[in-house]
């Protein structure tokens, strides 16, 4: 258990003993996280989505999760207003206006919303008792309910609000996206992007859903291009017209990045996707914390003073 | 100064069925609680996961009991033996603070019945800042049920037992400083995962370091607080001179405390955001403006002398102080995605009732056991 030079400046800076250092905490300079040797994610291509929500059945169905039928429909419709416990995965849509145009700020754009799976979760990092894990092979990041004790923490500490909770159950869980971890241990692809009928929702290796991506902002807006359906490695393709993109792949570099990445012809946080910085909010905390507690050898040293000037005291008296 | 001694008043005054009554409904509640789920009686949701329960119950309930931790401290490391009059009842409120913040975490928790899961070396976190709260917590009511044995055993004339607990309780006031120091300085670095969640207002890297002198500056002041509550209503001697020599440094620690809190807001250039009319703006200025009181009375010499400038300075901090960490919780955190929250009337009855608890505790325990200074005219 040494004690890093760096990690002991951070502690310092964790207590707030150097002043300057708010401004700039050095402790959030956390070198960009590598991806796992074999981490597989999502590509989501907003101008591709025809908001048909398919894919909400399909991950429904794959993931056993109730129908979620909102104010004022019918009970039999699954009609779910954002995400939630029942919902683990949603369309949702940007408009403006009487949506004159697909894809414009001046129009409307559909998005879709599940865990992003973060290169640096926020999750696991708060998870008291590790419920929350990032696969160190695929990247997926599960739940686990034996070791959960529902306290909540990852809800506070998701930058994408991803996790929900049961409010109404006496044995509630946290339900999110665990990109259909069970589906692929049968060989098999998320349900959502097996069900997708264009292609918008695509599976695949990180590394090449990125060049994929990279592929498409390359595209002149208007002209013909095949695009790959369900999986990238599926043979599938349909041709489209490429749409106008935003210049981003969103997810590339938030947070520290996310195995899930978005494309969109409308700026992101006008879907409701927040702009974030390039390194994560568990940087700092997590610097702080583990600086301070690494090995116990602080508190430990602290404790030893206090016993020694507790006895001091004592001797003094008599 | 005299020696601790039991009350020996009468216990079950209306003061004590009151709480007992609210103590009651708050049994329903927590009966519907546990069978139909925290939705069904709280308003907390999947935006605000944490409501008063954890912010005022455990974030800003565990800081009022620092006065345990605030007096050992100065008795013990400073040195500075003529406050032990004041220990004893200080470690008592902090043992009940404490105790009942951990029985609100487990009203609290989804799944509580896995709580050991946080002990199991398998299961454990090290990098979750939730992990060493719950650890630290955990252990320190432990600490202070040790701490506060003395009292219990020399009720019980269990004399042997006490003078063995007392040849190593050193280990254990050792333990009980440290413990609050690192815990309540992780409550703020908790909040720091928020990341953009939490407004500029209270998101710095010094939340470790606001919570720790707000969890020091709230167990001095609750001690006075408290102090001169027992005098008005069981009319104990008054402790006014050693309250008045502990407010001596006050000031200092109040003043470190507010420098530290506007400039690093000042310097990352979010001031103006106190200013904007919004609820997080007014909040920001009640909270300082609380606290700036507070230095503003204590920084003179001659307020610090009497009673009643010294109570209104202290009832200040404690509201400044609580204020703080109810805001970095609750008032300051917006998810952003159109999320409200606002207590439920049982969600409020559930707080109410673990206060009337410890009320109830408090009024038993100062009458029975030795905690108080001796009345003069008993």
């Amino acid at each position: 258990m040494k004690i890093e030079r760096r990690d002991f400046l951070k502690g310092i800076l964790g207590g707030g003993v150097m002043l300057a250092a708010d401004a700039k905490p050095a402790a959030a300079r956390h070198p960009g996280k590598e991806l796992p040797p074999n981490a597989v994610g999502i590509l989501y291509d907003a101008t591709l989505c025809i908001g048909c929500q398919v894919c909400v059945g399909a991950c429904k169905q794959a993931n056993n999760m109730p129908v979620e039928h909102t104010a004022g429909t019918d009970p039999l419709w699954d009609n779910p207003r954002d995400l939630s416990a029942k919902t683990m995965n949603i369309i949702k849509k940007y408009g403006s206006g009487d949506y004159p145009e697909k894809d414009t700020v001046a129009g409307y754009s559909f998005v879709k919303r599940h865990c992003m799976h973060c290169l640096d979760p926020a999750c696991v990092s708060a998870c008291p008792v590790s419920a929350l894990l990032k696969n160190p092979d695929t990247g997926i990041v599960t739940y686990n309910k034996k070791a959960c004790i529902g306290c909540r923490y990852c809800q506070v500490a998701c930058p994408f609000n991803i996790p929900k909770f049961e409010w109404d159950s006496a044995v509630p869980v946290i339900a999110k996206c665990q990109l259909c971890a069970h589906l692929l241990a049968k060989g098999g692809i998320s349900a959502c992007c097996a069900a997708c009928p264009t292609g918008a929702s695509l599976f695949g290796r990180v590394e090449d859903l990125r060049q994929e991506a990279k592929r498409r902002l390359a595209m002149t807006p208007g002209e013909s291009y095949d695009f790959p359906v369900a999986s990238l490695n599926s043979k599938e393709a349909q041709s489209h017209k490429a749409g106008r993109y935003i210049q981003q792949v969103y997810g590339e570099s938030e947070v520290g990045g996310t195995q899930y990445l978005l494309l969109a012809g409308v700026p992101f946080d006008k879907i409701g996707l927040p702009t974030l910085p390039d390194e994560s909010f568990v940087a700092l905390a997590d610097g702080i914390q583990y600086a301070i507690y690494k090995g116990m050898v602080y508190p430990l040293v602290v404790l030893g003073g206090l016993i020694y000037m507790i006895r001091k005291g004592e001797g003094d008296k008599h | 100064m005299t020696a601790p001694a039991p009350l020996n008043k009468p216990i079950y005054t209306w003061n004590f069925k009151a709480c007992a009554v609210i103590a009651g409904v708050t049994g329903l509640c927590l009966l519907w609680r546990f069978f139909f789920g925290i939705g069904s009686i709280s308003n907390m949701n999947d935006g605000y996961p944490w409501g008063i329960w954890i912010a005022y119950d455990v974030v800003i309930g565990t800081a009022l009991a620092c006065g345990g931790y605030a007096m050992a401290l100065l008795v013990y490391i400073f040195n500075k033996g003529e406050y032990h009059p004041l220990v004893r009842p200080a470690l008592m409120t902090s043992l009940f603070g404490y105790t009942m913040a951990g029985i609100s975490v487990v009203i609290d928790l989804g799944r509580y019945w896995q709580m050991y899961n946080i002990f199991l070396p398998w299961r454990s976190n090290f990098h979750s800042v939730m992990f060493e709260v719950a650890v630290c917590i955990a252990t320190y009511v432990m600490v202070l049920w040790v701490e506060f044995a003395p009292a219990i055993l020399e009720k019980l004339k269990a004399d042997a037992l006490r003078a063995k607990l007392n040849r190593y309780i050193f280990v254990f006031i050792a333990l009980g400083i440290l413990l609050p120091t690192m815990h309540q300085s992780s409550l703020g670095t908790m909040m720091l995962m928020a990341g953009y969640k939490l407004s500029p207002l209270w998101r710095t890297g010094f939340l470790p370091l606001l919570f720790l002198l707000t969890a020091l500056l709230m167990g001095y002041a609750i001690v006075m607080v408290e102090s001169f509550i027992c005098q008005a209503w069981f009319k104990t001697p008054s402790d006014l001179p050693l309250l008045s020599k502990i407010s001596d440094f006050m000031p200092w620690l109040l003043g470190v405390y507010l420098l530290i809190r506007l400039e690093s807001i000042n310097l990352a250039g979010n001031l103006g955001l106190a200013f904007n009319g919004s609820l997080q703006g007014n909040m920001f200025l009640l909270e300082n403006a609380l606290l700036i009181a507070a230095f503003v009375i204590l920084v003179q010499p001659q307020n610090r002398g009497r009673a009643k400038t010294l109570f209104l300075a202290a009832a200040a901090i404690v509201l400044g102080a609580s204020l703080y960490r109810l805001n970095t919780y609750i008032i300051g955190f917006d998810p952003g995605t159109g999320w409200r929250y606002f207590p439920s009337v049982p969600e409020l009855m559930i707080t109410l009732g673990v206060v009337a608890t410890e009320g109830m505790a408090y009024m038993w325990v100062v009458n029975k056991l030795p905690v108080l200074p001796k009345a003069e005219h008993a």
